[in-house]
C-alpha cells in the first residue's frame, strides 16, 4: 500500500537480534506478588480485598474508579497477605497502593470466567465494557484504558483502525513475538475491536525488520479482505501513533488532539490479543509479554510474565547480569524510563526490561550547543530543540511553550544525534512536567478563591439568618408586651 | 452672650462645611493598583506573608515596600501575575524555597472539638463535635490558622508529597557554557 513520509526520525542499531529469536516463555509463578493498583493512566483503582482473603485467578482485587481508569485482577490463585504501599514500577522510585499476593501454585481461574461463543454477536457497547471489566490497557506502554478508546466512535467519525506492530524501539521484540506466535488470536482480537468501534477498515502496520511477524500476520489476515498489511520503512520513531498514523494516510493530527479527530484509531498487537483473551475465554488481563534484554543481560528472552512479579524475578530467570549493568530501564533505549531498584513489580505497560552495559549507553559529558541543527532535522515534530533546550535553561517555559514545547512527543532522537551530547529530551521533559505543576497550581488558585467565597458567603447567610431570627423574636416580645399591657389596661 | 453664641454657631457651620467640602472634593483616592492586586490574591487573609491580611499585604506590594514573592499560598502563579500587573521583573528563586506545607491531623490525639475547622478558611477540614476530624490535601493551602488553633497540638504540617500524578523530572544540571 501507498506510505506517506514523516518528517525527521533517527536510525540507532536496533539491537533486536538479541531476543528476536527467543520464543515466548512462560516465567514459572514467583513466590510473591505486588500488584499496583494504579498501572494505568487516570484514577487509581482502589482495592476490593482484605489481607488474609483467599482469591482465584481472574478475581477482581480493585475496582476502577471514575470514568479513565480501569480494574485490577488477580494474576493467580492464593492468598492476600498484604495491602499496602510498595515501590511503582516507575523512575520516581515513590510508593503506589500495592495488593500483595502469595501464590499458592495451583494458578486456578476463578469460577466466574467464561469466554463468549461469538463477540460479533454482542453489541458494540457490550464488548466495550467487557474490554473495561477485563482491565485491558493500552499494552504498548501509554496505557490508556482501552474500553475509553473503544467508545471514541460516539464522538467522532471513525473509519480506520491501525494496529501499531511498529515497534520502532531498538531491543524490543514482545510485539514482534506475539505476532509470530500468535497471529490468529491477534486478528482475531483486532477484528472483535473493529467491530466494537463500528470501523471497516483495518491497517496492520509492521516495520520491515520484522519480515516474520509481517509474513505471519499477512497469512493470518488472508481471509479477511478488509485487512491490510502495511510494511513500513525502519525509522524511529515510526510507532508514534500520530506519525504512524500520518505515514500510513498522509493526514496530520491537528496539534494536541487525537487521531480520532481524523478518524483513526491505533491499537496495540498486544492489546488486540488481550481484548482476544478477554472476549472469547473471558480471562482478564493478568499477564503480558516483555522483552528482557541487553548486553548485561545474560540470555535475552520474551517472557510471558504475571503482573506484579517482581523485575529482580525475571532478571533471574533470565541468567541475572554477566556485568553490572550501567542502566536499568523499562521500556526501550529511546523513551524508556530507569527502574529505581529490582524490586519492583512489572505492571500492565512495561514491554521491555533493559540492562545496558557502558558501551550500550551515552556516558558522555555535555559540551556547549554548536549550533549545527542535527536536532532540528531529527525532530520528527518540526520543533527546534536548541531553541527550545535555550528557553528551558533560562528557566522561560513561556517562551518554550510559544516554541511548541507541548508539541514535544519526547521520543528522543534529538537527543541521540546530538554531537554535544546535550540533555535536550530531558530539559523537555522537565519543562512539560513543570508547565503541568503550574497548571495545577494555577487550578488551586482558582479552587482556593472559590472555596474562600463561598465560605464567605455561608457565613454571612449564617449571620443574616441570626440577625433575622433576633428581630423576630424582639417583635415577638414587644408583640407580647403590647398585648399584655393592652389588656392590664382594658 | 448671644452675640458669643452667634459668633460660635456661624464658626463652626462654617469650619464644618469646609471640612464637609474638603472631604469630598480633596479627597485621597484608594490606590486602584492596590484592588487589583487584592483581586489577585488568593483572599484568604491567612497572613502567611506577615501583613494582616490579603489587603494590607497588596498595599505594601503597591507601595513597594514587599516583594511580590510573599504569598505562599498563592506561590509562582500568584507572584508572575502580580509581577505582571506591578511592571516588575520577579526573582522566583526564593518562591519555591519554602515547600507547601500541608495540615495532617494525627487521629490518636483529635479529640472533636471543631476549632480547627471553624477556622479553616477554604474549609479543608471536615469534622463534627466529638468525631475525629480530616484534613482534604486537595483544599488545604498550609495557612497553618488550624495549627495554632488546636488546643491537643494534634494538628501537624508536613510538606506535601509527589505522587505518580505529579511528579516529574527535575530540570537536568547545569551544563558548561552553551
Amino acid at each position: 500500500m501507498q506510505l506517506f513520509n514523516i518528517r525527521g526520525g533517527v536510525h540507532p542499531d536496533d539491537c533486536k537480534q538479541l531476543a528476536a529469536h527467543q520464543p515466548i516463555e512462560t516465567l514459572p509463578l514467583p513466590a510473591l506478588l505486588h500488584i499496583p493498583l494504579q498501572q494505568h493512566i487516570g484514577a487509581p483503582a482502589s482495592p476490593a480485598v482484605r489481607r488474609g482473603q483467599r482469591v482465584a485467578k481472574g478475581d477482581l482485587i480493585a475496582n476502577g474508579q471514575g470514568a479513565i481508569s480501569a480494574p485490577v485482577h488477580a494474576p493467580t490463585s492464593g492468598r492476600i497477605v498484604g495491602v499496602g504501599s510498595y515501590p511503582a514500577h516507575h523512575a520516581s522510585g515513590l510508593s503506589v497502593p500495592t495488593v500483595t499476593l502469595q501464590p499458592d501454585g495451583e494458578d486456578r481461574w476463578a469460577d466466574s470466567i467464561k469466554g463468549v461463543a461469538d463477540p460479533f454477536a454482542l453489541e458494540p457497547d457490550d464488548i466495550a465494557a467487557r474490554v473495561g471489566a477485563a482491565g485491558i490497557v493500552g499494552l504498548g506502554g501509554a496505557t490508556f484504558p482501552a474500553a475509553v478508546k473503544l467508545n471514541l466512535r460516539k464522538k467522532y467519525q471513525l473509519h480506520t483502525l491501525v494496529i501499531n506492530g511498529a515497534e520502532c524501539e531498538p531491543y524490543l521484540t514482545c510485539d514482534d513475538r506475539l505476532m509470530r506466535e500468535q497471529a490468529d488470536a491477534v486478528i482475531d482480537g483486532i477484528r472483535i475491536m473493529a467491530y466494537a468501534l463500528g470501523v471497516t477498515r483495518i491497517i496492520i502496520a509492521i516495520e520491515n525488520n520484522k519480515p516474520e511477524a509481517q509474513a505471519a500476520m499477512t497469512v493470518a489476515a488472508s481471509q479477511h479482505s478488509n485487512i491490510q498489511i502495511a510494511h513500513l520503512p525502519t525509522r524511529y520513531p515510526m510507532g508514534s501513533e500520530k506519525h504512524l498514523v500520518q505515514a500510513l494516510t498522509g493526514q496530520e493530527t491537528p496539534a494536541r488532539g487525537l487521531t480520532a479527530d481524523i478518524g483513526v484509531v491505533v491499537h496495540n498487537p498486544a492489546t488486540a490479543f488481550a481484548v482476544h483473551e478477554a472476549l472469547r475465554f473471558g480471562y482478564p488481563l493478568v499477564a503480558r509479554v516483555v522483552t528482557v534484554s541487553g548486553g548485561a543481560i545474560q540470555q535475552p528472552r520474551n517472557v510471558r510474565v504475571l503482573l506484579g512479579t517482581r523485575v529482580q524475578d525475571l532478571l533471574n530467570y533470565c541468567g541475572g547480569f554477566t556485568v553490572q549493568p550501567t542502566q536499568l530501564l523499562s521500556g526501550g533505549p529511546m523513551m524508556g524510563q530507569p527502574l529505581p531498584s529490582t524490586r519492583v513489580p512489572m505492571v500492565k505497560g512495561s514491554n521491555g526490561v533493559l540492562a545496558l552495559t557502558a558501551t550500550e549507553v551515552n556516558t558522555q559529558p555535555s559540551m556547549p550547543c554548536i549550533r549545527c541543527g542535527s536536532c532540528i532535522q531529527a525532530c520528527p515534530c518540526g520543533l527546534v530543540p536548541l531553541d527550545l533546550a535555550a528557553h528551558t535553561r533560562a528557566g522561560e517555559l513561556e517562551g518554550a511553550v510559544k516554541l511548541g514545547l507541548l508539541d514535544c512527543i519526547g521520543c528522543g532522537s534529538c537527543a541521540y544525534v546530538c554531537p554535544s551530547h546535550l540533555p535536550l529530551v530531558q530539559f523537555f521533559n522537565y519543562a512539560k512536567g513543570e508547565m503541568a505543576a503550574r497548571g495545577r497550581a494555577k487550578q488551586k488558585q482558582t479552587e482556593t478563591k472559590r472555596l474562600i467565597e463561598q465560605r464567605t458567603a455561608r457565613i454571612e447567610a449564617i449571620q443574616q439568618a441570626k440577625r433575622e431570627a433576633m428581630a423576630a423574636r424582639k417583635r415577638e416580645a414587644d408583640a407580647k408586651k403590647k398585648a399584655a399591657a393592652a389588656s392590664a389596661s382594658s | 452672650m448671644l452675640s458669643a453664641i452667634v459668633s460660635l454657631f456661624i464658626l463652626g457651620l462654617t469650619l464644618g462645611g469646609l471640612l464637609g467640602l474638603a472631604a469630598r472634593y480633596l479627597k485621597v483616592e484608594g490606590n486602584p493598583l492596590t484592588e487589583q492586586l487584592v483581586a489577585l490574591l488568593p483572599g484568604s487573609q491567612c497572613g502567611q506573608c506577615g501583613y494582616p491580611g490579603c489587603g494590607p499585604a497588596a498595599e505594601a506590594m503597591a507601595s513597594g515596600t514587599a516583594r511580590v514573592t510573599i504569598c505562599r499560598p498563592g506561590g509562582r502563579a500568584v507572584a508572575e501575575d502580580l509581577a505582571a500587573v506591578l511592571g516588575v521583573s520577579v526573582d522566583m528563586a526564593g518562591v519555591e524555597e519554602k515547600p507547601l506545607l500541608i495540615a495532617h491531623i494525627h487521629e490518636q490525639l483529635c479529640i472533636g472539638c471543631t476549632k480547627c475547622f471553624k477556622r479553616c478558611p477554604t474549609d479543608a477540614i471536615m469534622g463534627a463535635n466529638n468525631m475525629i476530624h480530616s484534613v482534604f490535601t486537595d483544599a488545604c493551602i498550609g495557612c497553618e490558622k488550624c495549627f495554632e488553633a488546636c488546643p491537643t497540638e494534634c494538628i501537624e504540617m508536613r510538606p506535601l508529597t509527589a505522587t505518580l500524578q505529579t511528579w516529574y523530572w527535575p530540570k537536568p544540571l547545569a551544563l558548561t557554557a552553551g
